[in-house]
């Protein structure tokens, strides 16, 4: 009896599987053919955008990344933007004027609405530059600010403690919120305001901007639908819906988009660029980005990188035009200062130094002929091909008797022991939040300071008070002329003393279907104002 | 049979037990969280408070304690990245997972049940030793391989399939499920292959070894002798027999197959727990990973479990002995 009915259970499970399978075949080829119909037919453009990383929440104060920047410029608006040239783009802020050297004030857009239905007044800029001071990613960024004052509904005056030169460069970040929208408690009796990283909040799941796009559907880390707010001022895009779906793996983002399954994709693995670019019927768009990668030469662990004979040798033995070629497969700038073409305080007088026999003589001179032997640690899945750019820096260290031992590690556990300074050499990779080059010397180069915070990522422990001096000087002067100056002489010191070893900075790539204007809605912030896509 | 499964409980309970001690003490080993979620000029104070305020700074045992004490009452932690219990995030992707993992064991029962029979049956027919040989094919390309390949055949060449995700799905009280949809099994075609690459092979390889075995045995012998239907001989006397070793690796393997998807679902960006559990390591999100390993523990055990009843059934040898 029961062999019976074993029999009878197994054959019971043979013949569903059989059935599903011959189903799943026969279905198979009609629903192609449906959504290759479907797609022309469809009223409204739809974007299918597949991207590394979703945004980790709907509070754009939550956290300061690439991937909440970019959603807070489909949801919210700034009060202005950058253009490609690197110029201020009017959004909500009309236009603006200095009235004092603290003083700027913006005439807002009117008749702008949030999503909620509110309208959009100055108490919104206000009250968000209040909330930026709050939030534990930007009060660094808004130190310099004091509170901003109503005008009138229209009109808003933006206030810095002493005078800031970057002060519209800041602006970009002031998204407004609706403050009505956020005001009061939540059913769990939380202040709806709140910013809250790790928990629920009101604001993680709900949204009200002024931006182009509402959230529809979020699914987080799957998927997240974003429809045009009917409502929005500017009638320039015509995308309708967008459908952003994370695709971590490279490879599968890429055979994503060779596929058709999705639009647009963003970043393009570098192994994949000529691919994209030779598949008729896509286009890919690289540019120069602003993150430089450095190795930091740590000074207080190894003696002989105080001396700068020694750690000139080293940027001569490096082959920084190699590595660009080979490594990254002209997929990165060579790069000898920290801030790129267009950044204030480039300078182009520097250029890239790679010279074996003057590095073999410097090492002479400083009196370590012989070498000596030394330890390095970088991420293996930060930056793009770092573990390999490590490797490559090893090698041509070998060549003037610099012995480095190499260790690295996943991203998660990199910056603990970056911060801890356990070996001698340190790879970091860096991108001003300010878009301006006095940033990267504040964060990688300035003296270590705990109380300013000045010199947190410097782990080479270089130190010079008239580098500090300088870029110092260079956030009080408004005089963009003058700041220019001081801050090229930054580069130009760091430079000769060779404070630290430039490799590149990184390209950024998009990658989309034929028949948009992707070239024109990217730029080098990384932010694509997918707002103004057209899709034919 | 009561006292049976009170003894698997208790089991359960001591591999969780030892599951989430282990994973507290190795988490701090996979990096710092609040890192991840904080942006990079964030000052070295404001992280500490953070850390201060989820009580990273605590000593081992006062966090595993609070942990303890939470878990008692079904709280098991909170997901850093996701912002909820670290238990509904699990649940939530464990569809995805099952589905997955349900078709793959599908595909591996309908081939290999049949392929394995016919080369043990005609081990020189030149059918078997194809057979053979792709399995030994199978077995040595890794999984992520054969997904790319599929992908790139079927997704980028022929525009045949989906090449990421699980498509279209409709949720069934809680439940999402991709079977209900067309899109939803076009996606499926693929991962669901891919998975079974590796299990597929090793199990036309041990239903074949193992029928092969038993055909040489007296009692067959006897049944040809006595001049039985082939048919009833192989299927009813010999493969019932077979079957005793490969529901013992069935069983391990099904579990395995649950836990570890990750590969695949990597690859194919199949929101499953694989592949929540891969980004949690990322991300250094510690309680979702000591979560994760305990879910996976009871998956195991409840899978042990699942076999030695379903052992009892075939062979009722096992449940004799079991009951003394």
């Amino acid at each position: 009896m029961k062999r019976s009915l074993l029999f009878l259970a197994l054959v019971a499970i043979l013949s569903l599987g059989l059935a599903g399978c011959s189903a799943e075949k026969k279905e198979e080829a009609p629903a192609k053919k449906e959504t290759t119909e479907a797609a022309p037919a469809a009223a409204g453009k739809t974007l299918k955008l597949a991207m590394d990383a979703d945004p980790v929440s709907l509070d754009p104060h939550v956290q300061l990344s690439g991937g909440m920047m970019q959603y807070s410029h489909l949801v919210f608006d700034p009060l202005v933007r950058w253009a490609k040239d690197g110029s201020f783009e009017p959004r909500l802020a009309e236009s603006w004027e200095r009235i004092d050297d603290k003083t700027m004030r913006f005439h807002l857009r009117k008749g702008v609405k949030f999503h909620s239905g509110n309208p959009f007044t100055a108490e919104d800029v206000v009250w968000t530059i209040e909330r930026l001071k709050k939030s534990v990613d930007y009060k660094g960024l808004f130190e310099p600010f004091a509170p901003a004052k109503v005008v009138d509904a229209n009109t808003v005056d933006v206030i810095t403690k002493n005078p800031y030169g970057l002060l519209l460069n800041m602006a970009t970040y002031i998204f407004p919120m609706d403050s009505k929208f956020y005001s009061g408690k939540d059913e769990s009796g939380q202040p709806k305001d709140a910013i809250v990283k790790t928990g629920p909040s009101f604001a993680n799941v709900n949204e009200s901007g002024t931006g182009k796009y509402m959230v529809a559907e979020r699914e987080q880390g799957v998927r997240m639908v974003f429809k045009a707010f009917p409502e929005y001022w500017e009638k320039t895009g015509n995308v309708e819906t967008i459908i952003l779906t994370p695709i971590k793996n490279d490879a599968t983002r890429v055979a994503a988009l060779l596929s058709g399954d999705v639009d647009f994709i963003m970043p393009v693995p570098p192994q994949d660029l000529k691919r994209v670019d030779s598949t008729e019927g896509l286009q890919l768009v690289t540019m120069s980005g602003s993150r430089i990668i450095t190795f930091q030469l740590n000074q207080k662990r190894q003696k002989p990188f105080q001396n700068p004979k020694v750690r000139q040798a080293i940027v001569y033995a490096t082959d920084n035009t190699g590595i660009v070629s080979k490594v990254m497969k002209g997929f990165a700038t060579v790069a000898c200062q920290q801030g790129p073409e267009g950044f204030a305080g480039f300078n182009a007088e520097l250029k890239p130094r790679y010279d074996l026999e003057k590095a073999k003589q410097l090492m002479k001179e400083a009196g370590y002929e012989n070498g000596f032997e030394c330890t390095m640690i970088a991420p293996n899945n930060r930056y793009v091909n770092d573990e390999k750019i490590a490797e490559a820096f090893v090698s041509m260290m070998g060549k003037i008797g610099i012995k480095v031992n190499l260790k690295t590690m996943p991203k998660a556990q990199y910056w603990d022991q970056f911060d801890a300074q356990v070996a001698d050499i340190q790879m970091i990779g860096w991108h001003p939040d300010t878009e301006d080059s006095a940033n990267y010397t504040e964060f990688l180069l300035m003296c270590i300071n705990k109380e300013t915070g000045y010199g947190q990522y410097n782990s080479g422990n270089y130190c010079n008070q008239e580098v500090d001096a300088l870029v110092i000087g260079s956030q009080t002067e408004t005089d963009l002329a003058k700041r220019n100056a001081m801050l090229q002489k930054v580069e130009k010191i760091l430079y000769d003393e060779a404070a630290y070893v430039p490799l590149h900075w990184q390209n950024l790539s998009w990658a989309s279907k034929d028949g948009m204007n992707t070239e024109e809605i990217v730029n080098v912030q990384n932010f694509p104002y997918f707002g103004d896509l057209i899709i034919k | 049979m009561f006292a049976f499964i009170v003894r698997r409980i208790a089991q359960a309970i001591i591999v969780m037990l030892i599951i989430s001690f282990i994973g507290f003490a190795i988490k701090q080993s996979f990096g710092d969280p609040v890192r991840e979620i904080t942006g990079v000029s964030v000052s070295a104070a404001e992280r500490e408070k953070i850390r201060d305020e989820l009580g990273l700074n605590d000593p081992f045992m006062v966090q595993f304690g609070r942990f303890m004490q939470g878990a008692v009452k079904g709280d098991i932690g909170r997901s850093f990245f996701y912002k909820k219990s670290a238990l509904d995030v699990i649940l939530s992707k464990a569809p995805a997972t099952l589905e997955l993992v349900m078709c793959s064991a599908l595909i591996i029962v309908i081939f290999s049940v049949p392929l394995g029979i016919y080369s043990a049956i005609r081990p020189k027919a030149l059918f078997s030793r194809f057979v053979m040989g792709g399995s030994i094919v199978g077995v040595s390309i890794p999984v992520f391989l054969t997904a790319i390949l599929m992908i790139y055949v079927f997704s980028v060449e022929l525009h045949w399939l989906p090449s990421y995700g699980r498509g279209e799905t409709v949720n069934l009280g809680g439940w999402r499920t991709g079977f209900l949809t067309l899109d939803g099994w076009e996606h499926l075609i693929m991962p669901s292959i891919a998975l079974s690459s590796i299990m597929l092979p090793l199990f036309i390889r041990l239903i074949r070894s193992e029928m092969m075995e038993v055909l040489e045995n007296d009692y067959i012998k006897y049944a040809w002798a006595k001049g039985l239907m082939p048919k009833r001989v192989w299927i009813v006397h010999a493969f019932k027999n077979t079957l005793l070793p490969v529901i013992t690796v069935g069983g391990v393997q099904l579990g395995t197959m649950i836990a570890f998807t990750i590969l695949t679902e990597t690859v194919f960006q199949w929101q499953g727990m694989g592949f929540m559990f891969i980004e949690a390591v990322e991300r250094g999100d510690a309680p979702l990973m000591v979560a994760y390993l305990m879910v996976v523990g009871l998956i195991f055990v409840v899978v042990n479990t699942v076999v030695d009843v379903i052992y009892g059934l075939v062979n009722p040898q096992v449940r004799i002995t079991g009951q003394k």
